[in-house]
């Protein structure tokens, strides 16, 4: 039953066979077991994950049942969760018991998932491998010396060692994509302003967009439908019609179900960076995509090499801002001894935040300083254009973009730690795509040395999150490589 | 060297708080005087996670104020956010508009002074911009700490910059009462500054008459017309003596204490932040169809200015009288309810008396009883029943007066016809009578025979001795014009 998909737990579920109070029972007690050795969680809310399933329970036995009744799930702990802990990864948020739920949240209520408990994640979302949380890093399943990738590293080690189906996450510049490759699971962010971000607590608000980790594009389609809609508490979200993520999966298989798909390769995505496992994984599963009927054509993104240094003003910059709000006046961690209230501030803040916060909130500050404004956050704003710009034209010439999600497999804890730069490197693939505001995902495409997962990343245009997820459910029906499981799963 | 050596330039920025039911990013109510944080949403005090999302309705005010003076109204704004800590600001920055205010330019047309020295001048507005207020700290009560209030966090204002073309505190002074009289005529804000609702910040400087501008000091948050007067009169008067001592004057930010009548620095220049502006990620730019800004000005009610231009064109009114009555929304209305109860024709009488009565005995009265004159017991149609006997002759001004003070006191009942009735009840019906006006002059010339010698001698104010006397003795009812005439005949007959 770990193992099963999500259209086999509801037939489960809803043949009577198990119960929601006992599917959330088995992976509570994995979680139990497991998460010690990978610290994926932050929150297990036993309790409430039990009430919410007798809840489920209920609404089966009443015929009142949706798609994820009864599905257990859990969150990333940037979402905010009436009346448990939301930490964001953060000791500035150690005590914070939200007062109520984000949209993502209450949406995912509604429907009748039943969440597990919080996952861990690189503090208020900054960092590509987790090792920024405050409590401590999450281990990727298939090495538990190695990191799981980042900021969404907690729900994409629980979805890898099968802690739980399903889980939300959020990327701002690969937090979704990156450690699900890192992983070998798939993970999808849609579209900016397709979900809703009322109560994920911003990072990088112009990029940061909710996402869903799973076993297969299938699943994430499934959780993403569930996830997605406007929301007018959300000015940035989009007021389009409701959208089954899931409608072009359901098509049979076929012998060519990809025939017409132009898959555009952009030449900046292959140069020099890509390790070499990485990219025999990649050009194999491009094979695999041109046997099963696609086409690949050769596109430029030329400006993508700039992505990261934009992405290194913007996100710090509205970070910088975004992060005012703690400063121990309300709620969050407060210094226990100060003079004044200057020092009231600088002691809660320089003993609340982690040095990668700190890092980028004086970065922020100083790209938006008197004088430093034109020079940098206007400059990466023009970058930004050119970004999204370059994403347009390629995708004339072709239907998808596809590529690797990260030039490495998942390196051992603390190998970049004293790095910086060389972390914001790791996601030099991703973080156009959320310049870009398009959607990406990634799904497993093999194995680079020592055994661990290579994603593949697929990017296309506005809002065709159902053709993504078409592509990649196309290519996992015809190869394996999403249900292998490292051996703590097996 | 005199005051007259040095130019004064004035600048103002008005923060005018909109009367919106909810507030400009949440849906809290702005109601004044609840419970310390009774009123602040999980957006107004800034959990993690939430969102702003903007009310039309101040949105709505911001396009009724920049049609009002003649502004262009942006169709496409940016909100901004303005970044510093202080406890009473939840976010750590407010959310303003910077480089693209949604009011562009404008002017307002002021009044300054009394009688023959009084003048028009046009001040030009810069912009003015939607943004949030902050909250409140309270400082006392508290032992030792402080106390936030974030009922306020969030309220809409409509900060409204002027240009630096006042010359002086009158200047100032009219201009604010100008704008105040504005934002209440169009009904955008309460007005009510005593709870913060029309806050003014002066941005002072003198200068050399012709020269180049001297370097402003700012006096931040003047909130009585008083004030603002008393607070550039000593700054201008500070800055004067600083130059002439052989000082210079720094760019700074500075308080008025209303206590000593002084002003004093704040912060300078160098401790000024650095707010360290950018477009807010989490709201789109503000945009504003030409057909909203279309149907906002048709649904415009008529302007001071151009009912002031209407009252002198139409009605023959002074400019001075026509000024007075456009001063505020209210006198305005009340003065309009009663030409229509009158039907004052242009031409007639009654216009220029429905005008004398409202800001003469009307206006006294009110001020007297500390009533406002939408609360005036004297409904507009009941003074312009008034104002009708007095025109048709039924009774006199002196008369008039009597029947107001009764209407002022309830009598006559609450119809338009309660002066009729008090002149009915009590028998005030001027006397148009010559043969009862003519037995009471005999009366009054066989009592009096000291005042009609001395009238005779040449003394012409025994003539109005006489008169007084014959009024007296008609209980004020004869009609004065055909006293004066029948008694001069009689004198000179």
């Amino acid at each position: 039953m770990i193992n099963a998909s999500l259209t086999e737990l509801r037939a489960a579920l809803d043949a009577g066979k198990i119960s929601s109070v006992e599917l959330a029972t088995l992976f509570l007690d994995r979680i139990e077991r497991l998460d010690p050795s990978l610290n994926a969680f932050i929150t297990v809310d036993r309790d409430g994950a039990l009430e919410a399933a007798r809840a489920a329970d209920a609404r089966l036995a009443a015929g009142d049942a949706g798609p994820l009744t009864g599905i257990p799930l859990a969150h990333k702990d940037v979402f905010c969760t009436e009346g448990v802990l939301t930490t964001c990864g953060s000791k500035m948020l150690a005590n914070f018991v939200s007062p109520y739920d984000a949209h993502v949240v209450s949406l995912l209520k509604a429907a009748g998932a039943v969440s597990l408990g919080k996952t861990n994640m690189d503090e208020f979302a900054m960092g590509s491998s987790n090792e920024n949380s405050h409590f401590g890093p999450a281990k990727n399943p298939w090495d538990t010396t190695r990191i799981p990738g980042g900021s969404s590293g907690g729900s994409a080690a629980a979805v890898a060692a099968r802690l739980v189906p399903i889980a939300t996450g959020t990327d701002t510049g690969g937090s979704v994509r990156q450690p699900a490759a890192l992983t070998g699971v798939t993970g999808i962010k849609p579209t900016y302003g397709v979900v809703s971000r009322y109560g994920m607590i911003a990072y990088a608000s112009s990029l940061d967009q909710g996402g869903a980790f799973g076993a297969s594009a299938a699943d994430c389609a499934q959780l993403l439908t569930a996830m997605a809609g406007f929301d007018p508490r959300d000015s940035t979200s989009l007021e389009r019609p409701a959208e089954d993520y899931s409608r072009e999966l359901a098509a049979p298989a076929a012998g060519r179900p990809l025939a017409g798909l132009r898959i555009g390769l952009p030449k900046e995505f292959f140069g020099a960076g890509m390790a070499d496992d990485v990219r025999a994984a990649v050009e194999a599963a491009l094979d695999e995509y041109r046997a099963l009927g696609a086409t690949t054509v050769d596109v430029s993104l030329p400006n993508a090499q700039l992505a990261i240094p934009a992405y290194y003003v913007i996100a710090p910059a509205e970070a910088s801002s975004n992060l005012s709000r703690f400063d121990g006046v309300r709620y969050g961690h407060r210094a226990a001894e100060y003079r004044d209230l200057a020092e009231m501030y600088s002691k809660s803040r320089a003993e609340g935040f982690g040095a990668e916060v700190k890092r980028r909130i004086l970065v922020g500050t100083y790209v938006l300083s008197h004088g430093y404004y034109d020079a940098y956050y206007l400059q990466a704003q023009k970058l930004r254009r050119l970004i999204a710009q370059d994403f347009q034209a390629a995708l004339a010439g072709c239907d998808i973009i596809a590529g690797p999600t990260s030039p490495t497999t998942a390196w051992a804890i603390g190998e970049k730690s004293d790095d910086p730069v060389q972390m914001y490197l790791s996601d030099i693939y991703t973080i156009a795509v959320n310049l870009a505001g398009l959607p990406g995902l990634s799904h497993p495409c093999g194995f680079g040395a020592g055994e661990l997962p290579v994603g593949l990343q697929l990017v296309g245009d506005y809002f065709s999150e159902a053709r993504l997820l078409n592509a990649a459910h196309r290519f996992q029906q015809a190869s394996d490589w999403h249900l292998r499981r490292p051996a703590i799963a097996a | 060297m005199s005051r007259n050596d040095w130019e004064v330039v004035i600048g103002l920025e008005v923060h005018a708080q909109l009367n919106t039911a909810s507030k400009i990013f949440s849906a809290a109510s702005t109601a004044f005087g609840a419970e310390p944080n009774a009123q602040a949403s999980a957006v107004d005090i800034a959990l993690p996670g939430v969102l702003p999302v903007l009310n039309g309705g101040a949105v709505e005010r911001a396009i009724r104020f920049g049609v009002a003076i003649g502004a262009t109204v942006a169709s496409k704004s940016v909100f901004a956010r303005k970044n510093y800590f202080y406890p009473d600001l939840p976010k750590g920055y407010q959310i303003s508009q910077f480089e693209l205010p949604v009011v562009q330019g404008g002017a307002i047309t002021i009044r300054v002074g009394d009688g023959d020295k009084a003048y028009e001048k046009t001040v030009q507005l810069t912009r003015a911009h939607l943004e949030e207020d902050a909250g409140k700290s309270l400082h006392e009560d508290f032992h030792g700490m402080s106390g936030i209030d974030l009922n306020r966090a969030g309220t809409p204002l409509l900060e409204i910059v002027s240009e630096p073309d006042m010359r002086s505190s009158a200047e100032a002074v009219a201009y604010a009462r100008a704008l105040h009289a504005l934002v209440r005529w169009i009904d955008i804000c309460d007005g009510n500054m005593q709870e913060g609702s029309f806050r003014c910040d002066a941005n002072v400087s003198v200068r050399r008459p012709g020269g180049p501008l001297g370097t402003r000091r700012e006096i931040k948050n003047l909130n009585s017309f008083r004030f603002l007067q008393q607070a550039i009169d000593f700054e201008v008067q500070w800055q004067i003596d600083t130059i002439e001592d052989g000082g210079r004057i720094q760019q700074a930010t500075v308080l008025f204490d209303p206590d000593t009548g002084e002003t004093r620095m704040m912060r300078s220049k160098e401790d000024a932040h650095d707010y360290r502006y950018f477009p807010d990620p989490d709201l789109l730019p503000l945009v504003i169809s030409p057909e909203w800004i279309a149907r906002v000005r048709s649904e415009m009610p008529e302007l001071p200015g151009a009912m002031k231009a209407r009252l002198v064109a139409e009605y023959g009114l002074s400019a001075y009288d026509a000024a007075s009555l456009t001063a505020s929304k209210e006198v305005a209305a009340y003065y309009q309810a009663m030409l229509t109860a009158a039907d004052a024709k242009p031409g007639s009488q009654l216009p220029k008396l429905c005008a004398n009565w409202t800001m003469g005995e009307l206006a006294a009265q009110l001020n007297r009883a500390e009533c406002d004159i939408a609360d005036s017991p004297v409904a507009p149609a009941q003074l312009a029943g008034l104002v009708q006997r007095i025109a048709d002759g039924t009774i006199s001004n002196n008369i008039a007066r009597k029947v107001f003070a009764a209407l002022w006191n309830g009598e006559g009942g609450t119809g338009a016809d309660a002066a009729d009735r008090i002149i009915a009840a009590q028998g005030l019906r001027q006397t148009n009578d010559s043969g009862a006006i003519e037995s009471i002059i005999d009366e009054v010339l066989a009592a009096n025979q000291k005042s009609v010698d001395e009238f005779r001698a040449g003394k012409d104010k025994a003539f109005n001795a006489l008169v007084g006397q014959v009024m007296k003795a008609s209980r004020g009812k004869a009609n004065p014009a055909q006293v004066n005439e029948m008694l001069k005949r009689k004198l000179e007959a």
